[in-house]
């Protein structure tokens, strides 16, 4: 059965939008404090939330991050449309990159991105389609040992 | 280690939270690739960097960490500065580079987040 959904929240991306791409990650934050939910569990889910954003604002068009808080669990689901990715197995390895020089003086487009979501994910799932754009999924369990 | 005793060994300039440098810090995490410093973020560390755009105070808002060095004499912008104050970041500016920074703060028992 599945649980029972306590908060949904969209929020969209705008691709290019460097000065504003983490603004999502701020609300999340602050919306988990509010919560009381343990900060190591606020900082996996903003840290998937800000590669997220940063993954949108540096390579798609735009895209949409959406949120959902059950009983059990964090779901984080990314979308974007935009150019896609070719390799996904490449843009999984730490290091891989195809950021611009102008993308990484802002301090991304090291290759850890990706990377980075994988890891503080639970479960991660990542469909992309060439010249279409890339959903990423992540679930981040509540308690771990339940 | 106090933030006051790393402002006072870094000969640091405190652009940020000046009655916050009673905060202990005990991790330092060093880059200018902030996914560098998200992918070790870990409570009660320091964050070291070159980069002072508004994602620099945000990766060390997100990542938990407790102050920012900026170095080489760089200063970051206005909006980045109102950003750390929003959210009770300290910022401070040194004009050592990372090598010598990181070196400092590991002789004086601080280790590596990385």
């Amino acid at each position: 059965m599945m649980a029972e959904v306590l908060l949904k929240k969209s929020f969209e991306i705008k691709g290019g939008d460097f000065d504003k791409a983490g603004e999502t990650s701020d609300e999340i934050k602050q919306m988990l404090k509010s919560l009381e939910m343990p900060p190591g569990l606020i900082r996996r889910t903003v840290v998937i939330t800000f590669e997220a954003e940063m993954n949108i604002v540096m390579y798609a068009y735009e895209g949409i991050v959406t949120f959902v808080l059950t009983e059990d669990e964090i779901k984080l689901e990314i979308s974007d449309s935009g150019p896609g990715i070719e390799d996904i197995n490449k843009a999984l390895t730490e290091g891989f990159s195809t950021a611009t020089d102008k993308m990484r003086m802002m301090g991304f487009g090291f290759g850890m991105g990706l990377p980075n979501i994988r890891k503080n994910s639970d479960i991660f799932n990542i469909e992309s389609e060439v010249g279409v754009g890339t959903r990423v999924s992540s679930v981040i369990w509540l308690n771990k040992h339940a | 280690m106090k933030l006051a005793e790393i402002v006072e060994i870094l000969q640091c300039e405190v652009l940020v939270g000046k009655d916050e440098l009673s905060t202990e810090v005990d991790t330092v995490v060093a880059s200018d690739g902030m996914s560098e410093i998200l992918a070790f973020a870990c409570p009660n560390s320091l964050m070291v960097t070159g980069l002072t755009n508004i994602q620099s105070a945000r990766t060390a808002n997100l990542a938990d960490a407790r102050a920012i060095v900026y170095i080489r004499g760089k200063r970051p912008d206005q909006m980045t500065l109102a950003y750390a104050r929003e959210n009770n970041i300290p910022v401070f500016a040194t004009e050592l580079g990372g090598f010598d920074v990181c070196g400092i703060l590991h002789d004086k028992g601080l280790k590596g987040g990385m």
